[in-house]
């Protein structure tokens, strides 16, 4: 009776593996409870009566004008300015995370396309666009943003495009490395014997195949965009205060070393940034265990083999 | 092997055309005029146009372009619009911070990252290996302001509020004539620095080696009656130099903008803090001059990651 055998689809199969992986588990529920915060960010705002750009001179700032410490009234205190700390922060989680989300997707999209073109095509193409993948690895990033920003002024689609610019190579080049082989199966010569063309074969033979490679690098590129979000932000060059973001915050607090005597300035918007980070590392490397049963099989013996890089010529 | 050198050296050529064709656009489309903000607020129409004419604004984009690549091969970047200083002048002071900082991190991240990853590959799943995969995963989970900010809490400030100097605020001392005082003071930086990268060359070691130890020869070697240590450094290790060499050239261009970030948090008077101050005056030469010089560097340094990739990999020779 206890032994009934149940048919599980692909995709059960790899939730119930992701279940089982604890950390990956505790991951998530921090970037869900993250996503929450930043969507009721005016919730909390409205709770705690705070605005997130309100200035309370009286109540949050001390007589000699020093921010306010936490307490009933600020749970993580007040800034330079006296405002609460605990709203700027939630407000500030709707910039990191949808630049982070956003950019990723998009870096993802522009990654999977170039490098299933690559892939595919090989040749002059592929010579073409693996220079193409070079040229943009060996620029100076903050250089060139700071040469942007220096035009254009520091605005959110300028860091958002610098940020999708410089991060879709890894994935083009991971992508790239996969359809190599995908285009040699047999299905793919099938695909062609039955007379589909070249965007068929792409987009309905190989790209459904490179699903997992897909899911876990945008996730890894999740992390990577946030912390460029928040440098950029705190080098002055990505969102304009007074609007919260962590960076922003972060630079507030560094600003004539503020932070030395309020260190929850520093705590809470780093902690934040820092945990945030860290839970879409994890998840990253849940999910590639999970969608990739086989490397988690093999864990001890191989893991985390990174592409290789460049075309060696 | 020769046409590989000629090819890296056209790429690299073409990264530093393209980079000042792109500066130099960016520039030339900006809005706002470089010829007011030299003449200064006050300046009449006919100030204004002698400080275009003198400055060469006036003329076309293409024949700026070139007259500025030529100046600037012969070691001419222009002058600043805020003090009309040399922009090479101002570049080749604050070049000192800026070097002992990426290649002091450089060394430190090479020392921290590769010695983990060996120990880990060496017993994989023991305690070793996950305290090395833990370093792995906060290490690339931190961003370094926020570290560098900690840092200088709990080793300066902390020990300070208690009445002792542990390490200094920040700033920059010359490597002469006190060598000590030079490291102590950038004994933070460092490792803010070289926290990222060390984490993600402790990861790439692990998986190279990991790989390579399963390779046939490596179990002829241990057939053969070798010592362990003998097998994974001798025969192990040796295979991994190639793809951190790759490592390294793409981390380049990356080093800059770290220590960019760096230098601001620790205040030191470096390139990428003239950078960011130069944005905020809009000083245009001096941006430009940071900018193609740090291209310059970058290229100089890819190439010798290429040619020290020829010495390791005889593959690439034939």
């Amino acid at each position: 009776m206890s032994s009934e055998i149940k048919q599980r689809g692909s995709l059960e199969l790899t939730l119930r593996r992701l279940l089982a992986d604890r950390a990956g588990l505790v991951a998530m529920l921090f970037i869900i409870a993250l996503v929450a915060a930043a969507i009721g960010a005016d919730g909390i705002a409205a709770l705690t009566g705070h605005g997130p750009t309100a200035q309370f001179l009286d109540v949050g700032l001390t007589p000699t004008g020093l921010p306010v410490p936490p307490s009933g009234e600020f749970l993580f205190g007040t800034d330079q300015l006296g405002r609460d700390v605990l709203v700027r922060l939630a407000h500030g989680a709707r910039i990191s995370l949808s630049i982070g989300v956003v950019a990723s997707l998009l870096a993802a999209m522009i990654g999977v396309t170039i490098g299933l073109v690559a892939g595919y095509f090989g040749g002059w193409v592929d010579v073409v666009l693996g220079r193409l993948m070079d040229l943009v690895m060996s620029i100076p990033v903050l250089l060139c943003m700071l040469s942007l920003v220096a035009v254009f002024g520091p605005s959110l689609p300028l860091s958002l495009s610098v940020i999708v610019f410089f991060s879709w190579t890894t994935m083009g080049r991971v992508i790239r490395g996969q359809v190599l082989s995908l285009k040699e199966r047999e299905f793919v010569l099938a695909s062609r014997s039955m007379g589909a063309g070249h965007l068929s074969i792409m987009f309905t033979d190989i790209l459904p195949n490179l699903g997992a490679p897909i899911i876990i690098y945008t996730t890894m590129m999740v992390p990577t965009s946030i912390i460029f979000e928040a440098t950029l932000s705190f080098l002055g060059l990505g969102i304009v205060p007074p609007a919260p973001s962590w960076g922003g915050m972060l630079a507030e607090a560094a600003n004539n070393s503020i932070y030395m005597f309020a260190w929850w300035l520093v705590l809470f918007p780093g902690l934040a940034l820092l945990f945030t980070t860290l839970s879409f590392n994890i998840l990253g490397d849940a999910l590639r265990d999970a969608l990739d049963p086989a490397s988690m099989r093999n864990k001890l013996q191989k893991k985390k083999k990174k592409p290789s890089v460049g075309t060696a010529s | 092997m020769i046409r590989f050198i000629a090819s890296r050296i056209g790429f690299a050529a073409l990264v530093l055309v393209m980079l000042s064709g792109f500066v130099f656009t960016l520039f030339f489309v900006a809005p706002g005029d470089p010829a007011r903000i030299v003449a200064g607020e006050r300046a009449t129409e006919a100030q204004v146009a002698q400080v275009r004419e003198n400055l060469g604004l006036d003329r076309p984009i293409i024949e700026q372009y070139f007259s500025f690549v030529g100046r600037s091969l012969s070691g001419d970047l222009g002058y600043s619009y805020r003090n009309q200083q040399p922009v090479l002048e101002l570049i080749k002071n604050r070049m000192p911070a800026t070097i002992s900082l990426c290649v002091g991190a450089v060394v430190l991240w090479l020392l921290m990252g590769i010695p983990i990853g060996i120990m880990s590959a060496r017993r994989p799943g023991s305690l070793v290996d996950r305290l090395g995969q833990g370093f792995v995963l906060i290490g690339v989970s931190f961003p370094s302001f926020v570290l560098g900010m900690a840092a200088l809490y709990f080793l300066y400030f902390v020990p300070r509020q208690a009445g002792f100097t542990l390490f200094p605020p920040g700033g920059f001392r010359p490597f002469l004539p006190n060598p000590g005082l030079w490291a102590w003071h950038l004994m933070l930086p460092w490792f803010t620095l070289a926290l990222t990268s060390a984490a993600i060359y402790a990861r790439l070691t692990r998986g190279q080696l990991l790989e390579v130890l399963g390779e046939d020869y490596i179990r002829t070697a241990r057939a053969k009656g070798l010592s362990e240590r003998k097998v994974v450094y001798k025969h192990g290790v040796r295979s991994i130099f190639s793809p951190l060499t790759t490592q390294l050239g793409a981390d380049i261009a990356a080093l800059l903008g770290g220590a960019l970030v760096t230098e601001q948090v620790f205040g030191l008077q470096g390139i990428g803090s003239l950078a960011v101050q130069s944005v905020q005056t809009q000083d245009r030469p001096v941006i430009i001059g940071v900018v193609m010089l740090a291209g310059f560097f970058i290229v100089i340094a890819n190439l010798i990651v290429d040619f020290l990739y020829i010495l390791l990999d005889p593959r690439i020779r034939t």
